[in-house]
């Protein structure tokens, strides 16, 4: 409940940032701080300098990029949970937010955040695989662009280096007849996902299923992508015998954590079951 | 006729507008010039011998004052006692030092203390306190502890039993020899975390030129806090106050004397500087006390009528490192007397071990011993009815304590007050709509939708007394409350009360019941509690005992403020005291109504003195120790109706009916809200809450990340309603309501649960009943 002595920044630009990254390489980036702050409190992060982004301009907002989407890092949960534009376009985001946390977590922390911290448990991991986005990152180099599916690498580990900045996330416009959906188990204690699924399915004008992307968090050290459900399902009618059968495969080559709540044998079967699920609303919406 | 009445009104808690604008009083929110911070090191081990402490780095930091080990504190400090001595139990007390000297016995136990200017260094120096263990093997798990070659906490603790306590009323064998039935079942109580919002902490003040210590602290009963204070540091009672005015709940974990105030007390003194501790979440968690945690060995002889004719039980209570205060009464007392639950069965054969483990000491928590019995009993006899193929509803009724045989002495020895079990039985299966609710069940069950209803028909003692039974039972202290109540010239009123309300309401339902007395306006009065230099005495806040006891403590000392204030009145007024009438606040002639005095008029003149009688004193003011003759024993009927969804295990809750009989109702609203936040526990305990250790002792579940407290979302909305049978034991006919629903709902959550998945033929789950345990039950059975 009492971190080790740190000294603040306020970044007012992204190269100000930088730079106290480079001058400061034990310090950490402050967005929401909802989570590196229980952290420190705890004393299991103790970085030297906290160097405090909330406040970058032109690391928050939303905009509408023609075929996509972009969000910056440092956008509030709530902000993108009240976007219009959002709520329109990729309503997976807010059913997803809407079951992070509290409103005082909502209202502080921030996509850019809760991506580059990889807690294994939490829920946007999930939906930024399944949505296909891509992150923008940047650092003493300069600018690249990482597909969400290399995202992800291991526990609270991502492929940003430690001196780069996450900047935006930007979405692709699914195209007509997508569904989309995030299903959670939650934890009673501490409401952050046992289990997490999104799924979002295309259809084809047939009815058929046209593309899917499925990503899983909670289950294992980091969120992944179920590339095998998808190969099951794509081509596929989506009945419930079909859906059933490819979330079946959901659970196949993954490793699972193990806790108090839930063993890694659970685990593995919710896996399977919260596909299914969000694999069935989605469908749903898919058909409107 | 009294048209300003309050007993009954639902009137909003006066507290609250103070709490919950953030100007609550906390132990932490009090701040004095000059004070260090005090933090403790603790043993990450949970069973260790110290083999060094190093604290040199620690001392040489800027701002540490000093460092303190158990060695330090030895000749400061006696060790932290306990006071329920249970007799004819072979009880063995542990030397529980404040600060362990030689070993440590679970992961918590204090090794060190700092004191530093501010608590990030305080922190700092804790971390750079460096101690070298000798790890020894621990034992967490209270049957294996006994077991021979299990690793022993005590040299002087052979099998680390701490005491063995026999109730035997009966003849249990020839009972169990004829029953037409016989079932034996294993239960677990599992150990929960009582996590009060406010964590324990001290503000110690010692005063070197008075020689006075002055003490702020999270106590449910501050006067037993001197008391034990005084024993622990050697200072006379007399220079010592302790103050604990607001207090952010308890549920029974504030009442124990801990290590940590001690400390403070000890290091205040020593440096002659007021010194503040207040806990972290994580030291609360493993440095205050946990509750439950029993095993037992259940057999139930019944006839195949579903008579039941015997209970033998054999449990194993799970005691933690050191005895706590209070607590080898808990699973003993509190847990053998109850045995018979709400029903008329003769014989009651019980067992109890206490046995010590490498684990955070148990003591009271809500409910405290009561959850346990009637879990047992709720459990067995939904059992008892599956076997016999009996509705639960019909089973307990057919088992009830007839309503017309109440005061009902129970083969324990207790004396039920009074009871109407089954008028709380049956307005619960209307307000649930058994019939239609039982066969909706039956329709969705064919849709492969599986709901499920839950009974407990429970009784519970509170309103703890009297004195002379606390003394029989080796509690070390009487069970009396005390009130004082002073009418000030203008008539207002100032009550001093020993209860020590920290969450339960007694400023604004006290008030109430003076206002009734006195005829005074409910603003006119002034609640004091909490303070030892203002209140003579009390007992404290507990055991649903502060109305029942507190209060009637009050309402007799209201009675004789009320009888000398006649006496002056029908003085001035020139007629004998019984020739007056008492209404609204005013004194008057019976018959010649005009002819009267207000209740403030009278207090003026009660100060003036200009014209009392010789025989009367000045002032107006009375105290009252109110021992009761007998405790409580509220009772009802909760219903749970759950839906469990077999393919994940998880439990959602449809309706929740508690049916109560708490006696005569003060305030509706407050008894409302103790029983919704009894349930709120006690549902918690059925599928939520669960605190976990690993097999070296460490605390698993240590931080509400994984301890899962119930939030509103995870609980269905209650129905709330109540029957009232008056207890004959206090004037006001009150009998207590903040144990009831974490004694009831537990049960009831749990036989819903098992309800839901009888087509599966799931007949038992050990709490919690977590979506896993769910899940893995049912693949069990279907597979
Ligand atoms: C009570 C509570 C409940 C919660 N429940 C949930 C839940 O149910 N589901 C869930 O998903 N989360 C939950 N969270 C976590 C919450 O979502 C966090 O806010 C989020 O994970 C982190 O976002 P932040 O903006 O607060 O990041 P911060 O805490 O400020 O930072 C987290 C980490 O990311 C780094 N970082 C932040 N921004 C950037 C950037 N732009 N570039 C590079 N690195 C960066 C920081 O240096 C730090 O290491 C909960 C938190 C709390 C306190």
């Amino acid at each position: 409940m009492y971190p080790s002595t740190f000294t603040y920044y306020r970044a007012g630009s992204v190269q100000e940032a930088l730079k106290l990254l480079v001058e400061n390489p034990d310090a950490k980036l402050l967005a929401g701080g909802h989570s590196l702050i229980p952290a420190m409190k705890l004393r299991l992060a103790s970085p030297s300098a906290l160097i405090d982004i909330s406040r970058v301009p032109e690391l928050a907002g939303i905009r509408d990029a023609g075929d996509r989407i972009v969000i910056g890092a440092t956008t509030r949960y709530d902000d993108i949970q009240r976007s219009e534009l959002v709520r329109q376009v990729l309503p997976i985001l807010p059913e997803a937010i809407d079951v992070i946390g509290d409103l005082q977590v909502r209202n502080m922390g921030t996509i850019g955040g809760s991506l580059a911290h990889a807690d294994p448990a939490a829920d946007l991991p999930a939906v930024v695989l399944a949505l296909g986005a891509e992150l923008k990152a940047v650092g003493p180099d300069g600018e690249r662009t990482i597909p969400a599916d290399q995202f992800f690498v291991d526990l609270f580990t991502t492929a940003l280096q430690p001196n780069e900045i996450l900047t935006e996330i930007s979405f692709p416009k699914p195209p007509a007849r997508t569904g989309m959906s995030y299903q959670k188990f939650a934890n009673p204690a501490s409401g952050y996902a046992v289990v997490g699924a999104a799924a979002v399915v295309t259809l084809g004008e047939d009815g058929k299923v046209a593309a899917v992307r499925v990503g899983v968090t909670g289950a294992g050290p980091y969120a992944v992508r179920r590339q095998n459900v998808e190969q099951a399902l794509v081509g596929q009618e989506p009945t419930a015998a079909a859906i059933e059968a490819a979330s079946q495969l959901a659970s196949e080559g993954m490793t699972f954590n193990s806790d108090i709540f839930a063993s890694d044998e659970y685990r593995a079967h919710l896996t399977r079951v919260f596909v299914k699920r969000a694999l069935t609303r989605a469908v749903e919406r898919a058909r409107g | 006729m009294a048209v300003t009445k309050l007993f009954g009104a639902a009137i909003k808690r006066r507290e609250d507008p103070r709490l919950i604008t953030g100007r609550g009083n906390f132990t932490d929110h009090i701040r004095l010039p000059g004070t260090l911070v005090m933090a403790i090191k603790r043993s990450p081990h949970a069973h260790a011998r110290i083999v060094r402490i190093d604290t040199s780095k620690a001392r040489a930091m800027r701002g540490v004052v000093a460092v303190y080990t158990g060695q330090d504190l030895v000749d400061k400090l006696a060790p932290v006692p306990c006071a329920w001595l249970i007799p004819d139990s072979d009880l063995k007390l542990t030397p529980y030092r404040a600060v362990a000297v030689d070993k440590v016995r679970y992961v918590g136990d204090a090794v060190a203390v700092v004191v530093a200017e501010d608590r990030y260094v305080a922190q700092d120096a804790v971390e750079a306190i460096d101690v070298e263990y000798e790890v020894l093997p621990a034992v967490v798990d209270q049957e294996k502890a006994m077991e021979p070659g299990a690793p022993q906490l005590y040299d002087e603790i052979p099998n680390n039993l701490a005491f063995h306590w026999k109730l035997h009323v009966g003849d249990f064998d020839a009972v169990w020899n004829e029953a037409e039935v016989r079932l034996s079942r294993r239960l677990i109580n599992h150990r929960l975390i009582p996590t009060a919002m406010e964590p324990r902490g001290a503000l110690a003040a010692y005063n070197p030129g008075s020689g006075e210590l002055t003490i702020w602290c999270t106590s449910q009963n501050p006067h037993v806090h001197r008391l034990l204070l005084s024993a622990v540091t050697g200072l006379p009672e007399t220079r010592i106050r302790v103050i604990a005015t607001d207090v952010g709940g308890g549920f029974g974990s504030k009442i124990p004397m801990y290590a940590g105030e001690m400390i403070a007390a000890a290091i205040s003194r020593d440096l002659g500087r007021p010194i503040k501790w207040i806990e972290t979440r994580q030291e609360n968690y493993v440095a205050t006390i946990h509750g439950r945690d029993h095993i037992q060995y259940v057999d139930i002889a019944a006839r195949r009528d579903g008579t039941i004719t015997g209970v033998r039980v054999r449990a194993y209570a799970n005691m933690g490192a050191y005895l706590s205060t209070a607590a080898p009464g808990v699973p003993t007392w509190l847990f053998g007397l109850m045995l018979q639950g709400a029903y008329a069965i003769p014989v009651i054969h019980c067992d109890v071990y206490g046995v010590l483990t490498n684990t955070t000491p148990t003591d009271a928590y809500r409910g405290a011993g009561r959850p346990e019995a009637t879990y047992l009993l709720e459990r067995m006899i939904d059992i008892l009815a599956r076997e016999l193929g009996m509705d639960p509803a019909e089973i307990r009724r057919k088992n009830f304590i007839p309503k017309d045989r109440f005061p009902y002495t129970t083969p324990t020895g207790l004396q039920y007050d009074s009871g109407d079990y089954e008028a709380t039985l049956n307005r619960a299966l209307e307000l649930v709509d058994y019939a239609n609710l039982r066969r909706q069940q039956a329709e969705l069950r064919q849709q492969g939708r599986y709901i499920g209803i839950g009974f407990s028909t429970y009784v519970e003692v509170c309103g703890l007394a009297p004195s002379q039974a606390a003394g029989a039972m080796g509690f070390q202290g009487g069970l009396w409350e005390s009130a004082t109540v002073r009418v000030h010239p203008t008539g207002k009123v100032t009550v001093f009360t020993g209860s020590n309300p920290h969450g339960q309401g007694e400023e604004t339902t006290f008030a109430q019941l003076v206002a009734d007395e006195l005829g005074v306006p409910f603003e006119d009065v002034e609640i004091i509690h909490g303070d030892t230099e203002m209140v003579p005495f009390g007992m404290g806040t507990y055991g649903s005992r502060s109305t029942a006891v507190g209060g009637a403590a009050l309402v007799a000392a209201c009675r004789k403020v009320k009888e000398k204030a006649q006496r002056i009145a029908a003085h001035l007024l020139e007629v004998s005291p019984e020739d007056l009438a008492f209404e609204n606040g005013r004194f008057f002639v019976k018959g010649a109504p005009d002819r009267g005095m207000t209740f403030q008029e009278v207090a003026l003149q009660a100060y003036l003195a200009w014209k009392l009688p010789r025989d009367i004193e000045p002032g107006l003011e009375a105290t009252h120790f109110w021992d009761p003759v007998n405790n409580t024993f509220p009772f009802g009927c909760h219903i749970c109706v759950v839906e469990v969804d077999p393919e994940t295990g998880k439990v959602d809750f449809l309706k929740y009916v508690a049916v109560d009989d708490v006696g005569n109702v003060i305030n509706p609203m407050i008894v409302d809200g103790q029983v919704h936040g009894g349930i709120a526990q006690g549902l918690a305990q059925a599928v939520y809450e669960y605190a976990a250790y690993d097999a070296n002792g460490q605390l698993l579940s240590a931080s509400l990340m994984d301890y899962a407290i119930p939030k509103a979302s995870m609980l269905p909305s209650f129905t709330v309603d109540r029957t009232v049978t008056p207890t004959p034991v206090n004037p006001m006919g009150v009998k207590g309501a903040g144990e009831t629903g974490t004694i009831a709902s537990t049960p009831a959550v749990v036989n819903a649960v098992i309800d839901a998945l009888a087509p599966f033929g799931i007949e038992h789950i050990d709490m919690p009943l977590t979506p896993e345990r769910i899940w893995r039950a049912v693949r069990e059975r279907s597979s």
